[in-house]
């Protein structure tokens, strides 16, 4: 029997405001518990919510990074349910009018593009956090009424690796507007996935079960892969799949039940009374829009088309915003594009991971590496050279002045080398004797020499054409 | 001392000329509370270490001129917050809550250097028409203490009627300030939704909620109303309408002459009671006399009124009080197994009968399959009757008719008939759903019980009705005729 799968993915993406979404209580991490709330946070009788305009704009620009429609008379619904963590007993969202719906995302899996829908994203409040001890449990609201976008997906991602390239696009668009950082790991972008399989030609949709704990990519992508032939088999071995949720193990790569869903929750939303509708005038979205820098998959098409990298080099160069900023400023300063989008995905990368630092809290600029990248297409500095410099210009020293107080300018003159190759030549006949014979590994030893000579400094394309000329005399 | 009949121009004339000072105001007030409150219950707590601390202040610092409420006690309604003075909603839920904060309202009367004596009783959290649902106390009507004061706002209504105090704040979500007014003969306004803050108003009907003053005269009240309206930063529901000097119209000049007034044949309807209705057919020719039209109109689907709300308020309020879980603060049920058992018991045991049935078919009309049906049925309705009310003023400069269909009733002759309670409030629950102003204020008697008339008026337009009610009380004398408590009364 041949399957088909259909996967749902809800996206939480946590917004880098200043303030909560309905509170003037701070956003911020690694205050003592409940350090960051006020009345407002902890739900306290009388208290009313009042609107961050900058989380509305920051859901029009979500809106319009992802080609969603921006809906422009839309409003704040409440969402009943008991909880510690929330304090209210009601979650402020958007559960009628999102403020986007029906966009889409371009994804490429293995060259194969597809566009992926997007139902709706609208804005909401998070909840506090509970702690359970031994005799108690703690709540600390800190985190309650911090903004969020949920994006969700329309039924159009098809394989497991299809849900990795979509949360991949999701993350580095959303990633360039800047509202949020969008990092897994950090908890400031949450994927909640659903997956259902059925039999090739079946018009309805399987029964679909919920995976919790995927706390990456590469774990949601694995998560799927194992549900996915998970419910292949209960299907073929004559079983029905259950509404359930399941939790992905690690460690060893499956899912297990945590419970079987008994129905739909009742969380009778209706609309938000304390919150005027908001009415979104065209002229804010286009300003909006007009202040959008140009997205990823922009950029990598110029990238390509116009500067010549590899659409793997411009993909790597579009990870992140500020890695594709700090390239084109490279570029700028008349730095050569492949070699940029080499150092960028090689050095820099390397030093990144070894350092854990993000691009912009290192002492890197694309002025230095620019310099650097300019010194050695002149020919002042070799690539092995290079290296040293690098060094020197991820602490913010400015690379000519390096090399200079250095001394590691490159030996291109022939003036200057000609004596020194006369030099090794004269003190091993043996190697013009080997050449002359055929054993071109002879050259390599000469070049050797000349670079031991002139410590390291000789260009080697100089030295080479130099030497083979002296050779073939 | 006897300020029992001074209005607020005469006691801060006394002020201002050292006839007593705030402190020994304050101090009478309270003494005459302790004499006259055994005999009616209107107030929950006494706030009297701080009052006569803060009245010694503002004795100290001088009551100047320009200055018409400083060093006048106020009692403000006990679902208001008030920061260190214990505020309940008259429920178990909230019994001895302190709030750490300060409702707006309440910021602007001591900012205005009102002097908070105390806070009055409603019913559990601003549900009824009696203040027989507050879990603490059942307050007498001022004129006749076998009857109901009405409600919610009972507590405010008995105090001001019984000289008390002379001003007190009230909540009207569906005539909670407007019909104990009219039960105990006192003026009470409404003010248009978006008028007053709500912030620290602790939310029954969030999108019906409103606080205003309640007085013995029509100039005292829109003297309080000016202090306490305006928009806040912390409510963005409330509006960034200029609030106007209310009662410096109010003088000998103000006329109704040219004004046109609708009189719904609704409001005389069945079900009201003849001496109600006699007495607001007075009115309209006291009107006429005074040179306005009064013109007979309609507003038909004000029948649907009661049913519309019953659903929308409680939908809110099932929402609203959800908060109260015995988690954060307030009533926690001892004796629990689990999460769920703290909820549970804490709520089962902490909420009144009439809170919880109010938050059952508010939870019903919002579930699934029943929301079209209910809570959005409710909504459309909500927008016809505000469609039946702009026709009628966009040609009449207000609407008159009574607050409620029969004056003050026994004390528990209703509450066990919660769709007989729910019906008092036909004529003044359509003044919430439309968002409008509306001033209660006395009009006659009925068997020494007190009758109350309603203008109902234009979005912001207060002053229409604050003028039209001033030149009704110059013209007659309902308003002169007290009860009598003993005490200093």
């Amino acid at each position: 029997m041949n399957f088909e799968t259909t996967i749902g993915l809800e996206v939480h993406i946590e917004l880098k405001t200043n303030s909560k979404i309905f509170s003037p209580s701070p956003v911020a991490y690694g205050a003592d518990p409940n350090a960051n709330t006020n009345v407002i946070d902890w739900g306290y009788p009388g208290v009313l919510p009042t609107t961050n305009k900058g989380v509305v704009a920051d859901g029009i620009i979500a809106a319009l990074a992802l080609h969603a429609t921006v809906e422009q008379h839309t409003h704040f619904d409440r969402k009943n349910y008991f909880y510690p963590d929330n304090p209210k007993a009601y979650q402020i969202t958007q559960s009628d009018k999102p403020i986007g719906h029906d966009g889409w995302v371009e994804i490429d899996v293995d060259g194969v593009k597809k566009k992926i829908g997007i139902s709706e994203m609208h804005i909401e409040e998070d909840a506090g956090k509970n702690t359970h001890e031994r005799d108690y449990s703690y709540v600390d609201l800190n985190r309650q009424g911090t903004p969020l976008i949920e994006i969700v997906s329309k039924p159009d991602i098809a394989s497991p690796a299809e849900a990795y390239a979509y949360l991949e696009a999701l993350r580095q668009r959303i990633q360039f507007t800047g509202i949020s950082d969008v990092k897994m790991e950090e908890g400031s972008m949450r994927v909640d996935v659903n997956i259902s399989v059925r039999p090739v030609g079946q018009e309805k949709f399987g029964t679909k079960t919920e995976l919790k704990n995927l706390n990456s990519f590469n774990y949601v992508q694995r998560g799927l892969e194992y549900e996915e032939k998970r419910q292949q088999q209960v299907l073929m071995s004559g079983g029905s799949v259950q509404q359930e949720t399941r939790r992905f193990d690690e460690k060893t790569g499956e899912t297990i039940l945590m419970r079987v869903k008994a129905g739909a929750d009742d969380y009778r939303y209706f609309p938000e009374p304390d919150l005027p509708a908001l009415n979104i005038s065209d002229d804010w979205i286009k300003e909006l829009g007009d202040a959008m820098p140009e997205m990823p998959t922009k950029r990598r098409e110029r990238y390509v088309n116009d500067l010549g990298l590899t659409d793997y080099d411009a993909m790597v160069i579009t990870q992140t915003k500020e890695m594709s900023d700090f390239f084109d400023a490279t570029v700028a300063l008349k730095a050569d594009p492949k070699m940029a989008a080499n150092y960028l995905q090689g050095d820099v990368n390397a030093y990144l991971n070894d350092n854990h630092v993000d691009l912009q809290a290192t002492k890197l600029t694309p002025a230095n590496l620019a310099g650097m990248i300019n010194l050695i297409s002149d020919g002042t500095i070799s690539s092995k050279m290079a290296k040293k410099v690098f060094k020197a210009i991820t602490k913010g020293e400015e690379p000519k002045a390096f090399v200079e107080k250095n001394g590691l300018v490159q030996l291109s003159d022939p003036a200057k080398l000609q004596p020194i190759i006369d030099d090794v030549l004269q003190a091993n006949p043996q190697s013009i004797e080997d050449f002359n014979n055929g054993k071109k590994r002879a050259v390599g030893y000469l070049v050797g020499q000349i670079m031991k000579q002139t410590h390291g400094q000789a260009n080697p394309q100089v030295v080479n054409k130099l030497l083979m000329t002296a050779l073939q005399q | 001392m006897n300020y029992f009949k001074q209005d607020l121009a005469s006691l801060h004339a006394d002020l201002v000329a050292k006839k007593y000072s705030a402190k020994e105001l304050t101090q009478a007030t309270f003494d005459n509370i302790k004499a006259t409150d055994p005999k009616i219950d209107a107030f929950l707590a006494l706030n009297e270490d701080a009052a006569l601390d803060q009245a010694a202040k503002i004795d100290a610092a001088g009551i100047q001129d320009d200055q018409p409420l400083a060093g006048i006690p106020v009692a403000i309604k006990d679902n208001i917050v008030t920061k260190d003075l214990t505020t309940t909603a008259a429920s178990k839920i909230l019994a001895n809550f302190k709030p750490v904060y300060d409702a707006t309202v309440s910021t602007k009367l001591t900012n205005a250097q009102m002097v908070t004596i105390g806070k009055t009783n409603l019913d559990e959290f601003a549900m009824g028409g009696s203040t027989e649902t507050s879990a603490f106390k059942q307050t007498k009507n001022a004129w006749d203490q076998t009857k109901v004061p009405g409600g919610s706002s009972g507590g405010s209504a008995a105090a001001v009627a019984s000289g008390q105090v002379v001003a007190a704040l009230g909540t009207d979500t569906g005539g909670s300030i407007r019909q104990p007014a009219a039960f105990n003969g006192v003026v009470g306004m409404k003010p248009t939704y978006g008028r007053v803050s709500r912030w620290g108003l602790i939310a029954f009907g969030s999108s019906l909620d409103q606080i205003g003053p309640l007085t013995r005269g029509v100039k005292d009240n829109a003297t309080v109303l000016s202090a306490i309206a305006g928009h806040d930063d912390h409510d963005l529901t409330s509006s960034t309408q200029a609030v106007p000097s209310f009662a410096s119209d109010l003088t000998d000049a103000a006329s109704v002459k040219g004004l046109r007034i609708g009189l719904p044949k609704e409001f005389l309807g069945e079900g009201v009671d003849e001496d109600v209705k006699n007495a607001i057919l007075a009115a309209a020719d006291t009107y006429r006399q005074l040179g306005a039209t009064v013109d007979e109109v309609s507003l038909p689907h004000n029948k649907y009124g009661v049913a519309a709300y019953y659903i929308i308020a409680s939908s809110e309020a099932s929402s609203n009080l959800q908060r109260y879980d015995g988690i954060r603060y307030g009533y926690r049920a001892q004796d629990v197994q689990n999460l769920e058992d703290v909820y549970v018991k804490s709520r089962s045991e902490g909420f009144g009968d009439e809170v919880k049935r109010r938050i059952m078919l508010g939870t019903f009309s919002l579930s699934a399959g029943f929301y079209d049906a209910y809570f959005l049925k409710a909504a459309k309705v909500r927008t016809v009757i505000i469609n039946d009310f702009k026709a009628v003023l966009k040609d009449h400069d207000f609407i008159m008719g009574p607050v409620a269909p029969t004056p003050a009733f026994d004390l528990g002759a209703e509450i066990k008939d919660p769709i007989t309670m729910y019906m008092n409030d036909i004529l003044t629950i359509p003044v919430n759903l439309a968002g409008l102003p509306g001033l209660s204020l006395p009009a006659g008697f009925s068997k020494n019980l007190p009758v109350g008339m309603q203008l109902i008026g234009r979005p912001f337009d207060e002053s229409t009705l604050y003028k039209a009610g001033y030149v009704f009380e110059q013209n007659t004398d309902f308003h002169l005729q007290v009860p009598t408590l003993g005490g200093q009364n």
